[in-house]
């Protein structure tokens, strides 16, 4: 038996279906999807917490915000 | 597909719609180049990922549930039961067999596929309003909202020969100016008046300043690219062939003919030519308002397009060439009222381009087309001024505005909504900047010392 429930091609295909492997798990599968997807959205807003609260750390440090400012506009006036 | 004929029917749709979904992908590489172009240096990589991830997560919602909302509820809460889809919605459901490869059923998978190209555009045209301040995570949220669920329910109502809309309020939008453009534009706008025009958008006493983009080049290539993309999707708005008896309606006869979403008849010519057309009505207007600016000439043909969308199924080529053009002026003129009436920062002009447009396109195929039958079904109401006006009202404001507004308000009181203002003066890629930095000083100690040891 195959994991498709198909063991031969030797059929009319009006009467094959559905051709995909481990059928019958589906709402299975729909249920981990989603919490992939839902733990994705998770780990996002977590990292991109982290990330921000760093990087607004570091432009609180005396000067930072007003160099990286500085870069930034350098960087504008550079390619235009 | 029992004869040659069915099969050759079958196979020859399930290829067009495929086609349409590589030439729709088209549209989503311009927003990206588009956005990417119009943000300033210092933005530009947060720009592109915050564009680029509504790909995979608009993809993996609407198999979840977009798709299966789009088939559930035409008929609720106000249809008659004339059209029941509810077979349908069990169809495709995720878990249906239907979802995977199936030899008994060739088009749902492109059909899918096509409507989620429609999906990420939704998503794409919210993305570029609210650069350069907006957090990712929070625009993703509202990426998944309007792309796989608020549009799929419009779509649904107004854009599905069993939606309610279509039945009780005779709604015509043929290629999508409500439910894929104004709806888009009023979502950005709910979200725009929450979270605030950029730092040095407005001066002191009010006055806009243009941030001009960093890269002009890109922002007219990704709105060309999005100009071709285009093609795919009134395409794909197309039933590409099929039998009045399938249609099983009031069509009588027996010729097959490409017909709307609606399953009203149609031509592939015809949408061909009036496309074309709202395209140079859109540019000519785009220009002359604008006194030649590239950038509005540009958005004025992919807004005049989105003008005549409504009806572009049925107007006469100079029709569509007017009504691309008055809608242009339109959409530019209050832009900048509402720019500086109410201090919103549409950095794309997407709420203009897509909302505005939009919005003035359903409302005048109502009128233009008044009268005619908006489907081939007995006991719906024919397109008419008022059906369309309300239609317009819940695209905009009802589905689009309403729940980005809540959703923001929301995200706004969690304070994830915005970045801080640390990190919006330094840049939002601020982090990738500094990588870069340590990287082209290590090669730069590296080619000294080189140059040092060859003398």
């Amino acid at each position: 038996m195959s994991t498709t429930g198909i063991d031969s091609w030797a059929v009319d295909l009006a009467d094959v279906a559905a051709v995909y492997p481990f059928q019958g798990t589906e709402v299975l599968m729909v249920i981990v999807g989603v919490a992939l997807w839902i733990g994705w959205h998770i780990w996002q807003i977590r990292f991109e917490n982290r990330q921000i609260n760093e990087e607004v750390a570091k432009m609180r440090q005396p000067g930072a915000l007003k160099d990286a400012v500085d870069k930034a506009a350098h960087r504008q006036d550079a390619l235009e | 597909m029992g004869s040659n004929l069915d099969a050759l029917t079958v196979i020859f749709t399930e290829f067009y719609y495929w086609l349409t979904v590589a030439l729709m992908f088209l549209i989503h590489v311009g927003f990206c180049m588009y956005e990417v172009g119009a943000s300033r240096v210092k933005n530009k990589m947060h720009t592109l990922m915050k564009n680029s991830m509504i790909i995979p997560l608009v993809t993996v919602t609407w198999f979840f549930f977009g798709w299966w909302i789009y088939w559930a509820v035409p008929q609720w809460p106000f249809g008659s039961g004339v059209i029941d889809p509810d077979g349908f919605a069990a169809g495709y459901t995720p878990w249906s067999n239907l979802m995977g490869p199936n030899l008994e059923d060739r088009i749902s998978g492109v059909f899918w596929a096509a409507f989620l190209l429609f999906s990420w555009t939704a998503a794409s045209i919210v993305s570029g309003a609210v650069i350069e301040r907006i957090r990712s995570g929070s625009f993703w949220i509202f990426a998944v909202l309007v792309g796989s669920v608020t549009w799929s329910i419009d779509a649904a109502w107004g854009w599905h020969y069993g939606g309610w809309m279509v039945e009780i309020l005779g709604y015509h939008d043929a290629y999508a100016s409500g439910v894929i453009h104004a709806i888009a534009g009023g979502a950005a706008l709910g979200i725009l008046v929450v979270l605030g025009p950029r730092i040095g958008k407005f001066a002191k006493d009010g006055t806009p300043r243009d941030i001009l983009p960093h890269n002009p080049w890109l922002v007219c290539i990704g709105l060309f690219l999005i100009y071709t993309g285009f093609w795919g999707f009134y395409v794909a708005c197309n039933v590409p062939i099929i039998s009045p008896e399938t249609i099983g309606g009031q069509i009588t006869g027996e010729t097959w003919t490409a017909t709307t979403i609606y399953l009203t008849p149609t031509t592939l010519s015809a949408i061909t030519v009036n496309f074309l057309m709202s395209l140079a009505g859109g540019m000519l207007a785009g220009y002359m308002v604008s006194k030649g600016d590239a950038f509005w000439t540009y958005s004025g043909g992919l807004a005049g397009i989105i003008a005549s969308s409504a009806g572009n199924d049925l107007y006469h080529p100079i029709q569509a060439l007017i009504i691309a053009g008055i809608g242009v002026v339109f959409m530019y003129k209050l832009h900048f009222w509402v720019e500086k009436k109410f201090k919103v920062d549409d950095a794309v002009g997407a709420v203009a381009v897509h909302g505005y447009a939009g919005f003035f396109g359903v409302v005048i195929a109502g009128f233009v087309l008044n009268g005619t039958p908006s489907s081939p079904y007995e006991g719906y109401t024919a397109i008419n001024p008022g059906g369309n006006f309300l239609g317009a009202m819940i695209m905009f404001w009802g589905l689009g505005f309403l729940p980005c507004w809540l959703l923001a308000l929301l995200l706004n009181s969690m304070g994830v909504l915005r970045v801080p203002i640390e990190i919006e003066l330094a840049g939002l890629d601020l982090s990738e900047n500094e990588i870069i930095e340590a990287k082209n000083f290590e090669l730069h100690k590296a080619s000294v010392q080189t140059a040092a040891e060859h003398g």
